[in-house]
């Protein structure tokens, strides 16, 4: 099963670093979006997948009574989901603002904070 | 031990963060009353900076302070683990942001407070220390995520053009760098079955240096060195930096880089040292690109924001060169360096500020004329740039002498003569500055003389700047102790495991 | 969307959709549900109350602004991890009471106080960000 879900991430790690390495901000913040659900399903897949029971101990007992699934996973996956999305809204708008203002969607235009005619320091007095 | 009662004292692990989490609630609610605003976040700051100063008194004196959450017993449950390297930095990044504080009364006008300027830095702050605090690894992403999103709504205050264009790249690219932080902690979880630091580093034994720890290892060598802004992975540091109020420039410049400096010496330092040794001359050709091409950066830079933005990364440069070598003693000089670092850097752009309010602009072209309009701006603006070209009485000659002595003493010939030509050219770099902005002629008005609002937090700053200087002995001590504890966990893991693990 | 079926019903949806909120946030200390997905709840019961009348409406039904009240909230889960200082266990420990209510035991902790935080938190900040989006809308 986690050979599957390897295969899985390769393919969702392949497809978000593609569109990262494109020109246009819509398709890095997608590919960024992509990129962080490849994490998430990694995170899932290294915490192992088996087809054990919940892991609750029964009343009146200490220990589990047998193997159970891992639920550490799912609440590291739901941090790193609230997190991203959150980050993802941001960057959405952030990237949305950036078009109005600069009217670009093109990286290699944004050049407003690192202008092209930069011009160097004074050479003497 | 653990279901033993815990004493108030205990309770420095976590208080910076708490303090922080809660008057930046405290401020979100009262957003609109803005007289307040700067009174309770700077009150609030003394306060942590004071809890900070006690934790590190106890930290040197007794060893690592541990707190878990919940009475979950470790490795289960969260861990606060401060030792002498977190509290050292926690101490530092506090008082840097307390001093910021002060300098933005007169740097953040009545439509930044609106935005919440004072609610973001506590609840970056809480990001800031509870990442130097941690003793989990994922909660150490989840803090680098705090400070982060604070970060973003400070850097975007104002909304100006080129905040968003800077403020994209930042997002972009520091998201980035957290993925691939999160990628590490998952194989690592894979490995490991843990995310306790101090579980990881007892367990790393049976798995050292095979393929998968070798390969996070050089994952966590990529993220970290991302955030900060190492060599080839530096280039939203200059694209953004310059761009947002100069506070927040001074905060970022001052804290964001060594948190990822903290995160590579407690990742690579502690947790991983045999595959920091295998990765040891990746890490010094990166120590010595970054630190050349920052400064080189940095002598072609018109706007003194900008040659602050490449100096920070020329700093990143110096720091890693400590890793690369990665014995105590070139520990002791990164820590001293990171700490000279963030005092010196926040000056730097504090300075910054001070120099566009005097001369009115940023751009070295434009500026002349200070040292008539303002000796004491002058005076201060000396003191900054000796301290930042590492040169006598500032705080950054200690750190260089101890680096440059271990790079000599490990046969590390290149990496000490980068160490030393970086001083050089930032040498060249902060005299072109004094130069042209304070002994150059002015060619058009009178610049004005530099006011107090802007001096007496630059006058504040140069206090532990100096006492570094020229008192080295308690500092170098506190490095040292500090590296110890990196280059040695047995007392980090006894804190956390007082029964010596299952 | 402001048609008048809508309209109609969107008073009801919100108020059953805010209770809804408040017992799932109650719910999840013995079965599935919790301050998130409660917050969750009651952030898109106000949005449906703002897109079916506008959102100066809700901000008025608010009365807080959604910020403070997220403020609210993360002061309040801050604080209940403090309680436990009082009582010489570690920080964010459960500590429970459970007095008799009209003859009924009621279990109440920090735990709980700590949720009802995430709750708020997640209300006033989707709220804040769905009122805003839907202000643009209205430009």
């Amino acid at each position: 099963m986690e050979a599957a879900f390897s295969v899985l991430v390769a393919l969702f790690f392949g497809v978000g670093i593609y569109l990262i390495l494109s020109r246009h901000v819509i398709r890095i913040v997608l590919g960024i979006a992509i990129f962080g659900n490849a994490v998430n399903l990694l995170i899932f897949t290294s915490g192992r997948i088996t087809r054990d029971g919940v892991p609750i101990i029964p009343a009146g007992s200490d220990l589990l009574a047998g193997p159970a699934a891992n639920p550490l996973p799912q609440a590291l996956i739901l941090t790193a989901i609230v997190i991203s999305f959150s980050f993802f809204a941001f960057v959405l708008v952030l990237a949305y603002r950036a078009y109005q203002e600069i009217g670009v969607d093109d990286t290699m235009d944004m050049r407003i904070s690192e202008p092209r005619d930069d011009q160097l320091p004074p050479m003497g007095y | 031990m653990l279901l033993e009662p815990v004493s108030s004292g205990d309770w420095l692990a976590i208080a910076p963060v708490v303090v922080a989490i809660a008057l930046g609630a405290l401020l979100l609610m009262f957003r609109h009353y803005l007289r307040w605003q700067a009174l309770i976040a700077s009150g609030g700051l003394l306060v942590m900076v004071a809890s900070n100063a006690a934790l590190l008194h106890r930290v040197v004196a007794e060893g690592p302070l541990v707190m878990t959450m919940g009475r979950w017993l470790p490795p289960f449950g969260i861990s606060f683990v401060a030792d002498t390297l977190g509290a050292s930095f926690a101490l530092a990044a506090t008082f840097v942001a307390f001093v910021c504080a002060a300098f933005s009364v007169v740097d953040i006008d009545t439509t930044g407070r609106r935005y919440g300027f004072y609610p973001f830095l506590m609840l970056m702050m809480a990001g800031v220390n509870g990442a130097f605090l941690t003793g989990d690894i994922f909660n150490l992403y989840v803090w680098f995520e705090v400070f982060l999103i604070a970060s973003f709504g400070l850097l975007i205050l104002g909304s100006e053009r080129a905040q968003i264009d800077g403020a994209a790249k930042y997002a972009v690219l520091n998201l980035l760098a957290t993925a691939f932080f999160l990628i590490a902690t998952a194989l690592l979880y894979g490995s490991f079955g843990t995310l306790n630091m101090a579980d990881i580093a007892m367990k790393a034994g049976g798995l050292r240096g095979s393929a998968p720890v070798t390969t996070i290892a050089a994952l966590y060598l990529f993220a970290f060195g991302m955030k900060a802004a190492a060599f080839p992975v530096n280039f939203w540091l200059p694209a953004s930096y310059h761009t947002p109020r100069l506070v927040t420039a001074a905060l970022f410049g001052g804290l964001l880089t060594k948190i990822g400096v903290y995160a590579l010496l407690r990742s690579l330092g502690m947790i991983f040292p045999l595959e920091r040794a295998q990765l040891s001359g990746v890490i010094e050709w990166v120590a010595i690109a970054t630190m050349l091409l920052g400064a080189m950066g940095a002598l072609a830079q018109n706007d003194i924001r900008r040659t602050a933005g490449f100096l920070v990364i020329s700093g990143v440069g110096v720091m890693l060169a400590g890793l690369a070598i990665g014995d105590t003693v070139a520990i002791a000089g990164t820590v001293l360096y990171a700490i000279h670092s963030m005092l010196a850097m926040a000056a730097l752009y504090l300075l910054a500020g001070a120099i566009c309010q005097a001369g009115g602009s940023f751009l070295l072209s434009d500026l002349g004329g200070l040292y008539r309009a303002s000796p004491l701006l002058t005076a201060v603006a000396f003191v900054v740039f000796l301290t930042v070209a590492s040169l006598p009485p500032g705080s950054g000659l200690w750190p260089k002498v101890i680096l440059v002595g271990a790079s000599i003493e490990a046969g590390r010939a290149w990496l000490s003569f980068a160490i030393l030509f970086t001083g050089l050219l930032t040498t060249i770099t902060l005299g072109r500055v004094f130069i042209l902005a304070f002994w150059r002629n002015r060619d058009h008005g009178e610049a004005a003389p530099a006011t107090a609002g802007h001096l007496a937090p630059l006058v504040v700053l140069l206090v532990p700047i100096l006492l570094l200087g020229l008192a080295p002995e308690e500092f170098i001590r506190i490095a040292d102790g500090a590296a110890l504890g990196v280059t040695d966990s047995a007392a980090y893991i006894r804190a956390v495991f007082p029964a010596g693990g299952q | 969307m402001r048609t008048l079926i809508f309209r109609t019903a969107a008073p009801y949806l919100t108020a059953l959709m805010l209770l809804f909120s408040v017992f799932v946030l109650l719910r999840g200390h013995n079965e599935p549900g919790g301050g998130f997905i409660g917050g969750l709840i009651a952030a898109s019961a106000f949005a449906i109350h703002g897109i079916a009348f506008g959102v100066p409406t809700v901000r008025r039904a608010i009365h807080f602004h959604p910020i403070a009240v997220s403020g609210f909230g993360l002061l309040l889960a801050a604080l209940s991890g403090v309680v436990s200082l009082a009582f010489g266990v570690p920080f964010l420990t459960g500590i429970w009471v459970s007095p008799s209510l009209l003859g009924m035991s009621v279990d109440l902790s920090t735990v709980m106080v700590f949720d009802i935080g995430v709750y708020l938190v997640v209300v006033g900040s989707i709220t804040s960000i769905a009122l805003g989006l839907e202000d643009r809308e209205d430009e």
